[in-house]
């Protein structure tokens, strides 16, 4: 099934087994079966921060849905990225107990903010399926509000990156206050286990990994189910010309608030999965920029492109990863150059690199235009 | 006026923009299954007596009726394309990044055009088969698979206008169909309006008189959003005041 649109090559299928293959299996084998001085040995660390880029690349997916392939640009992914992050943080907090600093049943902060009782909405997080539920919920269930005014007011374009961008900050300022009970600035954090597996064990590290990239693929294969129906096409539809969607008799509102409650859900997804893996949620996390680089990932990665919106968080965070380590101080600038450049030179980043490459060798052998006998639906 | 066997019909519509009368107490009737051409001067409010009856814009008085007199004025968008009233832009309004099929086929009529259905939804043999004959009817049967954003202006138009039929339209609006085309293609778009004559009523708006020649029947003149004469084109060629108006006003120009 070829659909001569965007993404889905014709190698999409097999790409998708060897990727996943080296993920699930390979990286995991090197970490555990190389001895520790081995060349092929792979670092509990190294594995721990790759499960980190992973989790980053399930928002990136959501994100590429709305902004790619709807032409939707969000600057506030950070707030739903952060609503599920902190849903998770909450439950990894109660689990805490007795081995906190203070060795108090409430968080640490509480005991520092003299809070005496916990705040009712942290108690449906005693439950682990809970704080599994909330983390991906309560931002989908935020967006479908924000959303359904946004769109029902038909903003659009710069507006709505604008409004989002003003929800970003406006998030940030509330989960930096003291008195929201989220721990301000310093979040959440001092993690010791989770459904009863000890964090700081490299085996339930190993476990997490895996989740995240069963997490991936699941995520993957949703967003490549939605854009390869006919409502995918809508999406792109609405990008090209919004005007005659809506004279074909759709209500473009709808499929706009669609896509955005799924990135929200994928982006808080990301957040719950990186909480345990990273061991620190901070109001930092969330706020305008982090929001902002969020974007960044998916331009270099290649908007409209789910393989670039993968490729592009796990190659910049991996950039970032290292060179914060000898420039601690360039890296804002190194981001900003990379967008400008990428946007200038590269409108479709990476993916569209590798794909002007192909086209290039392949140019030889057939002539593009017109194509062959229609083949039914696509 | 007759209210029977009239598909469309306007009376004394009014279209204010801050003083300006784009349509000033219009009356307008279009029969069933007619080819009706809407010539007249720049800003004689042709396109906005389109925007005024697929709901684009509202008029500030004044009665639009649609059928058996279904009244459309304070109808969505969206109600009014799905009582059967498809809209054809001056500039080619397509999906570019879509297939030329993938457009045709987002276009087809359908009982639900929800996000759930759509999403689920898988195309019949009997939508398949009316979307190739539709390539067939628009001419682009070899250009199923391509690229619409790579397709040559003339194509995107006619591509537009299957997109429009497919919605099965009772009443179809053509707003210059052929604006920027080649002799060729005006000569080939003017056959095809002919023959979708057959089974829905259009609405076209021109302005280039040889092809308003090769298809009209009925020719509507505006002027300051009224009408000021109807007739065959030798009729509307031989009246004096359109001669005054239009006619001269272009022939000067030339």
């Amino acid at each position: 099934m070829t659909d001569g649109t965007t993404n889905t090559n014709r190698g999409g299928g097999l790409a998708f087994w060897v990727v996943g293959f080296v993920l699930l299996v390979a990286m995991p084998l090197l970490n555990v079966m190389p001895p520790e001085d081995s060349w092929l040995h792979l670092s509990d660390f190294s594995l721990n921060r790759f499960g980190k880029f992973l989790a980053f690349a399930i928002l990136a997916l959501g994100l590429d849905l709305i902004w790619g392939y709807t032409g939707i640009l969000s600057l506030g992914q950070g707030v739903f990225f952060g609503l599920g992050a902190y849903c998770m943080g909450m439950h990894l907090m109660l689990t805490i107990g007795k081995e906190s600093v203070y060795g108090s049943d409430l968080p640490d902060f509480m005991v520092w903010n003299q809070v005496k009782a916990l705040p009712f909405f942290w108690k449906p997080f005693f439950s682990f399926p809970g704080a599994v539920l909330g983390s991906i919920l309560v931002p989908m269930l935020f967006a479908s509000v924000f959303g359904f005014f946004a769109f029902r007011s038909r903003i659009k374009g710069v507006y709505f990156a604008i409004i989002t961008q003003a929800l970003a900050l406006a998030a940030w300022l509330v989960f930096n206050r003291n008195d929201t009970n989220l721990g301000g600035t310093n979040g959440l954090t001092d993690f010791k286990q989770v459904i009863g597996y000890r964090l700081s064990d490299a085996s339930t590290q190993l476990g997490l990994y895996i989740l995240t990239v069963l997490c991936l693929g699941g995520a993957y294969l949703l967003c490549r189910w939605i854009i390869a129906s006919r409502a995918g096409r809508v999406l792109i539809a609405v990008r090209d010309s919004e005007q005659r969607v809506v004279f074909s008799g759709y209500t473009p509102a709808n499929y706009k608030l669609f896509v955005f409650v799924v990135a929200a859900g994928l982006a808080g997804l990301a957040g719950m999965l990186y909480v345990p893996q990273v061991g620190i949620i901070t109001p930092a996390q969330i706020g305008v920029l982090p929001s902002l680089e969020m974007v960044i990932w998916v331009a270099v990665g290649g908007r409209g492109s789910l393989s670039g919106a993968v490729l592009g968080a796990v190659i910049v965070n991996y950039g970032r990863s290292i060179l914060t380590n000898y420039f601690p101080g360039l890296w804002p600038f190194i981001l900003g150059g990379l967008f400008v450049l990428v946007v200038l030179l590269f409108p479709d980043g990476l993916v569209g690199i590798i794909r002007k490459g192909k086209s290039l060798l392949g140019q030889r052998k057939a002539s593009v235009g017109k194509a062959p006998v229609p083949e039914g639906e696509r | 006026m007759t209210e029977r066997g009239s598909i469309i019909q306007l009376e004394g519509v009014v279209v204010d923009y801050d003083g300006f009368k784009a349509l000033n107490k219009l009356n307008f009737i279009v029969d069933y299954k007619e080819l009706r051409v809407v010539i007249g001067p720049n800003g004689a409010g042709k396109t906005t007596l389109l925007d005024v009856i697929c709901g684009k814009t509202k008029p500030a008085s004044g009665r639009v009726f649609f059928g058996e007199r279904v009244n459309l004025i304070g109808k969505r968008e969206d109600e009014i394309v799905s009582l059967g009233i498809g809209r054809k832009f001056q500039a080619p309004s397509i999906y570019g990044n879509l297939t030329v099929w993938e457009n045709l086929d987002l276009s087809l009529k359908r009982s639900s055009k929800g996000v759930f259905p759509t999403l689920i939804g898988k195309s019949t043999a009997e939508e398949r088969a009316r979307i190739a004959q539709n390539l067939e009817t628009i001419g682009l049967k070899d250009y199923a698979h391509t690229r619409a954003g790579s397709l040559s202006h003339g194509q995107k138009q006619w591509l537009e206008i299957g997109m429009v039929i497919l919605q099965d339209p009772a009443l179809l609006l053509v707003d210059e169909p052929v604006a920027g085309m080649t002799d060729k293609e005006t000569e080939q778009t003017g056959r095809l309006l002919q023959s979708l004559a057959e089974k829905h009523a259009i609405v076209v708006i021109e302005h280039d008189m040889d092809f308003v020649r090769q298809i009209a029947r009925v020719v509507t003149v505006l002027h300051e959003g009224t009408v000021i004469f109807e007739g065959t084109v030798e009729q509307v060629q031989a009246n004096e005041r359109v001669r005054e108006i239009y006619l001269g006003r272009q022939k000067v120009a030339h």
